[in-house]
């Protein structure tokens, strides 16, 4: 009788155990949740890259021969007397340190905002006068430098159009290179569709914002020159 | 009794699926392989209340289920939710128990979604995506931030301060880090954030635009398009922006790279012949191929599906549709209106924006029943979802 009442007890037992830590069992198991940690929020500072931002030499992939780039000069020789090569792609950009503490002037060519026709970077002829008087400007003052900022209207996807107004940006670039501006003095940025020039959703609007924005640069302390041509009354 | 009704239910649920997915297009090209999930797998649900109902409701439908009656349904699940969710799982038609589980700690809305994830791992062999999570862009004002959250949108968390335009966030896999954009420092550049410590680095910093990052499946390494060299181009580094090397070289415009699940080619945007077309380039480097998508035009934002067999992307004509097409290319078969979408770890859902009267909206997609709910209504202008893996 004991043994039978241990023996019960001890199955009991076994039962009872094998279920609480989860038997594959079809009685009840029972799955504990872990908790998930809280996303951080950014620290403020970052670390540096680890690629230098000084870039080496890109690789270019392997078997495409290499087309003339803008401006006629053959892939490989440097643009106008800068350190900056003509690749496939275009002129290099110049590397950020050489804009470091410079003063923006976004007034300043606010009459040369260039448009542009729907998912196109080309830059018209009609509106090529602007740019001309863009380059006039940077001649007359050889301190300044230039962001160009690219833009687009809503009606395309936001990561393509970020890459459009880039492109348009660097458009706007070539335009001033071949006019003897040197590829180191501008740098080009694109705002996608996100900062346009008039919020409406019509076509007066979408045209408004299909743009680029010239911005000077000038040394801290520099005094702005007399605007260009073709500039509004302040 | 109940099996008759089954089969009647069964046989029309077959016969509408095909009839909906149309004579024109091969619908073997989407099916599973279940019995019953051509259509909606009709399931009962029993004894739920509150936030747990809600969520068991939402997270069961978006699999593709549909609540039906006992008398109709194929599944049971019965079970409660008043201190802890608990849920049987009964096979009505072979009245097999399938499993039956109490669920203990974190909180009800997650037990509820770990239920949720048990049927569909029992029903389809499959495992669900109730405790995924998103990421995605938020704009108010102009200024836009990074979010998290679960993959219904609930406990959105906010996780850049930046005070401008962030942009693109993408989940590094296996990881708790995301990739995205920022113009903070006064540029457009690539950043990877961990979402342990609230530290960031600069993987992209280069003069022009850094944009676009979408990591590896393996989570070593980052495909973006920098402009550095005179035009948006691909690029591919190291997750930590280390061992850069550039994969394409064209005066014009590449944009959204996604990697194939296997880690060896990269697709993206860019235009051929002056036609913009999706192509894809051998991550060792090589000569791009076109990926054709037959029947739509201006093809997109592609996604690649983590099994490797679909390309989701949005197509331009008038209006953003998106689309689905074989990885290796051919007919493209638009499944909904909306941009930017992005597959969940089970290749069959996507999320996608949809925009309804100037304001983007995220929303699911169950790509097999074209189930649809809307995600994180409260929050504003959201888009640009990406999903952990």
């Amino acid at each position: 009788m004991k043994r039978l009442t241990l023996a019960g007890f001890l199955a009991g037992a076994v039962v009872l155990m094998s279920c609480s830590t989860g038997c594959r069992h079809p009685e009840k198991g029972i799955t504990p949740i872990p908790e998930r940690a809280m996303p951080r929020v950014s620290e403020p500072k970052p670390k540096p890259p680890a690629q230098p931002v000084k870039p080496a030499r890109p690789q270019p992939p392997k078997p495409t021969p290499p087309t003339p780039g803008p401006g006629g000069v053959a892939p490989g020789q440097k643009a106008s007397g800068s350190e900056l090569k003509t690749t496939p792609s275009g002129v290099e950009l110049p590397s950020p340190e050489m804009f470091e503490g410079m003063v923006m002037d976004t007034n300043y060519f606010k009459a040369q905002t260039v448009h542009f026709d729907f998912d196109s970077s080309f830059v018209k002829y009609s509106e090529r006068p602007k740019v001309e008087e863009v380059a006039k400007a940077l001649k007359a003052t050889p301190e300044a430098k230039l962001l160009i900022d690219g833009h687009c209207d809503e009606r395309g996807t936001e990561e393509y159009n970020r890459a459009l107004g880039e492109r348009r940006a660097l458009s706007l670039r070539e335009h001033l290179i071949k006019l003897g501006i040197s590829p180191d003095r501008i740098r080009t940025r694109s705002w996608g569709e996100d900062r346009p020039a008039d919020p409406r959703h019509n076509e007066e609007a979408w045209a408004k914002n299909r743009r680029g924005e010239f911005i000077l640069l000038l040394p801290p302390g520099a005094k702005p020159p007399s605007p260009p041509a073709g500039s509004a009354e302040k | 009794m109940r099996s008759m009704i089954w089969k009647k239910t069964g046989w029309a649920a077959a016969i509408a699926a095909w009839t909906l997915m149309g004579s024109a297009r091969p619908a073997e090209e989407l099916t599973i392989e279940k019995v019953g999930a051509l259509g909606r797998i009709p399931i009962a649900v029993e004894g739920y209340s509150g936030e747990a109902a809600q969520v068991l409701r939402f997270d069961l439908e978006i699999a593709g289920f549909r609540y039906v009656d006992r008398s109709q349904a194929q599944y049971l699940l019965a079970g409660k939710s008043v201190n802890r969710v608990e849920g049987a799982l009964t096979d009505l038609v072979s009245g097999a128990r399938l499993f039956s589980k109490a669920y203990t700690g974190a909180t009800l809305r997650v037990q509820a979604h770990a239920l949720a994830d048990d049927v569909v791992q029992a029903v389809t062999g499959r495992p669900g995506i109730a405790r995924t999570r998103i990421a995605f862009r938020v704009t108010r004002n102009g200024v836009s931030e990074i979010y998290v959250a679960d993959y219904d949108g609930h406990n959105p968390i906010q996780i850049t301060r930046d005070g401008t335009v962030t942009a693109a966030p993408c989940w590094a896999p296996g990881q708790n880090k995301l990739l995205y954009v920022t113009y903070r420092f006064g540029n457009a550049d690539i950043l990877l954030h961990d979402l342990n410590t609230g530290r960031r680095a600069f993987v992209a910093r280069y003069s022009g635009s850094n944009i676009s990052p979408a990591a590896s499946p393996d989570g070593r390494r980052v495909a973006m398009i920098l402009s550095k060299s005179g035009s948006p181009d691909l690029y591919v580094a190291n997750l930590d922006g280390s061992g850069l090397r550039q994969l394409t070289q064209t005066p014009g415009v590449e944009a959204c790279p996604t990697w194939s699940p296997d880690g060896r080619w990269i697709a993206y945007s860019t235009r051929l012949g002056g036609r913009r077309v999706l192509a894809k380039v051998p991550v060792s480097g090589g000569v791009p191929k076109r990926i054709p998508t037959s029947g739509v035009l201006n093809p997109t934002e592609a996604d690649w599906s983590p099994d490797g067999r679909w390309i989701a992307f949005t197509s331009q004509m008038g209006g953003f549709e998106i689309c689905v097409v074989p990885a290796g290319g051919g007919e493209a078969r638009i499944l909904v209106s909306g941009e930017d979408p992005v597959w969940a770890p089970n290749s069959r859902t996507l999320i996608y924006v949809r925009r309804a009267g100037g304001r983007r909206q995220l929303s699911l997609l169950d790509v097999f029943t074209k189930e649809r709910k809307d995600v994180a209504r409260s929050l504003g202008d959201c888009s640009q979802p990406t999903w952990a893996r």
